[in-house]
């Protein structure tokens, strides 16, 4: 059961890693001098420095549902635990559960937003980076470790 | 201890004349789109009352300007606009002065109006103050600014989330207090004789996992007893 729980856990910390590091790095759209992300679009051509986004609509979608996604993740892990000491015995996580798998849901929509929309503003010598990609992986991670919670009963 | 007096009185005596002053304030920055209208306010504090004599200006310098134009100044209740300067016939005095609003009307904008206008008042004899500027852009389509959508959704979602809760617990207080009936207190009416809405929460629970969860829980029984065996 312990080994249950603790791996439970590790799997929801991975997810909202991932969230964190998909969000905050800087390699979203990766070209060979330039690299972009949500927040700001570094080059390395004449010395490295950054400038702040394109500031349109959608891109602005895209930050709004990675931080939610990273709000709902945090609120569940939260949750999950106020849940271990408060539930009844055979009660489910269900508030746990359904937090998490709303955090999934919000960064699928975001990197399908960012897939869909972001040739609108991505100059074509870049390319979808890492952290795009890492985005992608968490959306399983979450809804995995989300639909667990739904699952999962509570046995002391 | 003395000391500390006279420090204070000090810093008293220097900050009232301050207080005295007048303070002017306009907005800090303006967007607006091209050939429509734009209201540019300014309004003013003093201690004293809003004299007879209260004079508005205002000031423009275009941008790469060093110097600026006077455009519009009220004196003697009367509004004296821009005859001959950039903004003749498209100037309008639309402020109150004795509600102490010096607002401005400019139509028919042009992406020249690019620039900084400065907007001082008088109120004698209250005259001692700093002028307040509000720079104005003119787009032919108005940018959407930086965190300004991202912040709304982050609200948006948020605040259902907090209103949720909060209709939650109002619901779960107002059936505890019984000014509702809804069809959860069918369950609760058994505990009725117990006071509290924590005891007869128990009750109700149980009498929901008696009717749906006995199959459920027979299935789970086996369940543990596989999950035994595995181990």
């Amino acid at each position: 059961m312990l080994l249950l729980l603790l791996g439970i856990v590790i799997l929801h910390i991975a997810a909202l890693v991932l969230l964190f590091i998909s969000t905050i790095v800087s390699a979203w759209s990766v070209g060979v001098t330039s690299s972009a992300d949500l927040w700001s679009n570094c080059t390395t051509a004449n010395g490295y420095h950054c400038d702040p986004a394109f500031t349109g609509e959608w891109i602005q979608a895209v930050q709004a549902l990675m931080i939610l996604s990273i709000i709902f993740s945090f609120l569940s892990l939260f949750l999950f635990f106020c849940q271990l000491f408060t539930l009844l015995k055979g009660g489910r996580f269900f508030l746990t559960g359904i937090f998490q798998i709303l955090a999934s849901l919000f960064v699928m929509t975001a990197a399908i937003i960012y897939t869909v929309m972001s040739p609108d503003w991505v100059p074509d010598s870049e390319s979808f980076g890492f952290a795009y990609i890492l985005a992608w992986v968490a959306f399983p991670l979450a809804l995995i470790s989300g639909l667990i919670y739904v699952i999962l009963r509570k046995r002391e | 201890m003395l000391l500390f007096l006279t420090l204070v009185s000090a810093a008293l005596v220097a900050i009232a004349p301050q207080s005295q002053a007048i303070v002017i304030y306009t907005g800090w920055e303006r967007h607006a789109l091209v050939g429509s209208e734009i209201r540019l306010s300014c309004s003013f504090f003093s201690w004293r009352w809003t004299s007879e004599d209260v004079t508005f200006s205002w000031n423009y310098r275009p941008d790469g300007s060093r110097d600026g134009i006077s455009i519009f100044h009220f004196t003697g209740g009367l509004p004296y606009l821009d005859n001959k300067g950039p903004f003749r016939d498209r100037l309008e005095f639309v402020g109150n002065p004795q509600r102490r609003d010096g607002s401005i009307l400019i139509k028919n904008l042009d992406f020249n109006d690019n620039g900084t206008f400065t907007c001082d008042a008088k109120n004698p004899p209250d005259i001692v103050g700093r002028p307040s500027s509000v720079r104005l852009l003119v787009f032919d389509k108005l940018p959407v600014q930086a965190g300004v959508i991202t912040g709304a959704i982050i609200g948006a979602v948020l605040g259902l989330l907090v209103l949720i809760v909060v209709i939650y617990y109002l619901m779960r207080f107002l059936v505890a207090r019984r000014v509702f009936s809804l069809s959860v207190s069918k369950h609760g009416k058994k505990g009725k004789g117990k006071e509290g809405s924590q005891q007869r929460q128990g009750p109700a629970l149980y009498a929901a996992m008696d009717q749906s969860k006995l199959k459920a829980s027979a299935s789970e029984k086996k369940k543990q007893e596989s999950r035994k065996d595995k181990k």
